[in-house]
């Protein structure tokens, strides 16, 4: 084993050129897919809720076909059909985020229906009993409940779904592996180059993940 | 817009149509290269499995000892090491960096590499699932094996593990079909499988929604075909009265 990392590699021009660039778009992804994500994923789950079989069966062909097709393939289906559907060219970055808003929000529907599910009936009722519409049942009842048992659950998945822009890689778009691999291929130093990537990832997952867990701690007491 | 599923039938060299579709005398149609793509993404998937099933159920028993805070701190750090750190990136890991500190890695074929780099990560992945099945045990299991004189090994052998492994049978099936999809990050490092097939025949042939069709087909197949191989183990190997709930999320 021969260990000749060149630690010079590891400066703030990496950082300012490279790797920040990157890194926002990976955040700014993050961020809008699961935004995103959760409100059409709320609408699904309402929709596969509803009990009206036209409103079921599509939510339901949706959210299953997604969840059976791997991402690196949904984000390939996105770059090849989008340009052909609103007429022009599109960049990746604009693809991807349609994509994962898209993917994201079959996952996030199914954590919403859980957690809808995980209301007990009474609260339907008692909504009902004080002569609320559906509308005003859902927003002011149920969906806070829903939304604040699975909050842990929504965040792990925020996590996946950190990891997953990386995948953004199939159709080129700057995210910050990209970032990171361009940087290594510059100076010749791609060993140290993927190093960092991955010690970075793994600090700010690892984090994200350490503070969900607090988080599902104290919620678990209120509960 | 029209289809043109002649595309397959299309040799991969001098794009012209030949008939039965099947490449004759060592040269290939797109068919020919789908379903080696296919097979290709069959084995890594099946053999990744394979490993992490190993892994995955080797260390998520060791966390569940008692009385060996270190062995219990050393599995925790192997699944946070390999859950936090996205799998494109382990895999460039397995691929770019550990040859150049291991140059007998260097002889290694490529598809081996990422059979380590998925089947690791999916292995931190089953421990998680195999660690929380023990853990649903009643305590008495345990204490019941011990009262009757069982050694540890024999009372994870005869007690804990048969009860633990069935209850995980719903979660580790989404975790089988989640190694299918995964391993679809091997087109990064030039895998020969249904992603990178996607990709290049797509630009090749620029017939990029029959390609995809045909490749999503599969992969759902795949998937489901697995599902249905789980589904049957689980009713072979149920105990009434068992059954944990899948966990919603994840990839």
């Amino acid at each position: 084993m021969k260990l000749a990392l060149d630690i010079s590699f590891y400066n703030w021009d990496l950082l300012s050129n490279f790797v920040l660039k990157g890194l926002y778009f990976s955040v700014m992804l993050t961020v809008v897919a699961t935004i995103g994500g959760v409100i059409f994923g709320t609408v699904l789950a309402l929709m596969r809720l509803s009990g009206r079989k036209w409103l079921v069966v599509p939510a339901t062909i949706y959210v299953n076909g997604m969840r059976s097709i791997p991402l690196v393939m949904v984000i390939l289906w996105f770059f090849l059909l989008m340009p052909a559907i609103i007429g022009r060219p599109i960049g990746a970055e604009t693809s991807a985020v349609v994509t994962f808003i898209a993917f994201e929000a079959a996952y996030f529907s199914e954590i919403m229906r859980a957690g809808i599910q995980s209301i007990s009936r009474g609260q339907v009722f008692a909504g009902m009993a004080m002569g609320m519409t559906y509308g005003q049942n859902m927003k002011l009842v149920i969906l806070p409940q829903a939304f604040r048992n699975m909050l842990p659950v929504l965040l792990t998945q925020t996590i996946i779904l950190f990891q997953d822009t990386s995948l953004v890689y199939a159709i080129g778009a700057y995210d910050m592996l990209k970032g990171f691999e361009i940087a290594g291929k510059n100076y010749g130093r791609p060993i140290e180059a993927y190093l960092a990537a991955a010690v970075v990832y793994f600090v700010m997952c690892f984090a994200l993940s350490w503070a969900v867990k607090r988080l599902h701690r104290k919620i678990a007491i209120v509960r | 817009m029209s289809w043109d599923w002649q595309v397959f039938c299309t040799d991969t060299l001098d794009q012209t149509t030949v008939a039965g579709c099947f490449g004759k005398g060592g040269d290939i149609t797109y068919l020919d290269w789908l379903l080696s793509a296919w097979g290709w993404t069959v084995s890594v998937s099946l053999l990744s499995l394979a490993l992490a099933l190993v892994l995955g159920g080797l260390i998520g028993t060791l966390r569940t000892l008692q009385g060996r805070p270190w062995v219990v701190r050393l599995g925790n750090a192997w699944v946070e090491l390999f859950r936090n750190i996205p799998l494109l990136v382990q895999l460039f890991l397995w691929y770019h960096v550990l040859p150049s500190f291991f140059p007998s890695l260097q002889r290694v074929p490529g598809f081996v590499l990422v059979i380590f780099a998925l089947g690791l990560f999916t292995s931190a992945r089953i421990a998680e699932q195999v660690r929380s099945g023990l853990e649903s045990l009643p305590r008495g299991q345990r204490y019941a094996g011990m009262a009757v004189g069982f050694t540890t090994f024999q009372t994870y052998r005869y007690v804990l593990l048969p009860m633990g492994l069935r209850i995980i049978i719903p979660p580790l099936t989404s975790e089988t079909m989640n190694i299918f999809k995964n391993s679809s990050v091997a087109f990064a490092v030039s895998v020969a499988e249904l992603t990178m097939f996607a990709m290049q025949a797509q630009e090749e042939t620029s017939r990029g929604v029959e390609i995809y069709l045909a490749v999503t087909a599969l992969y759902v197949v795949s998937a489901f075909a697995i599902n249905r191989v789980m589904a049957f183990i689980e009713k072979r190997s149920r105990v009434p009265g068992f059954i944990a709930a899948s966990s919603a999320g994840g990839h």
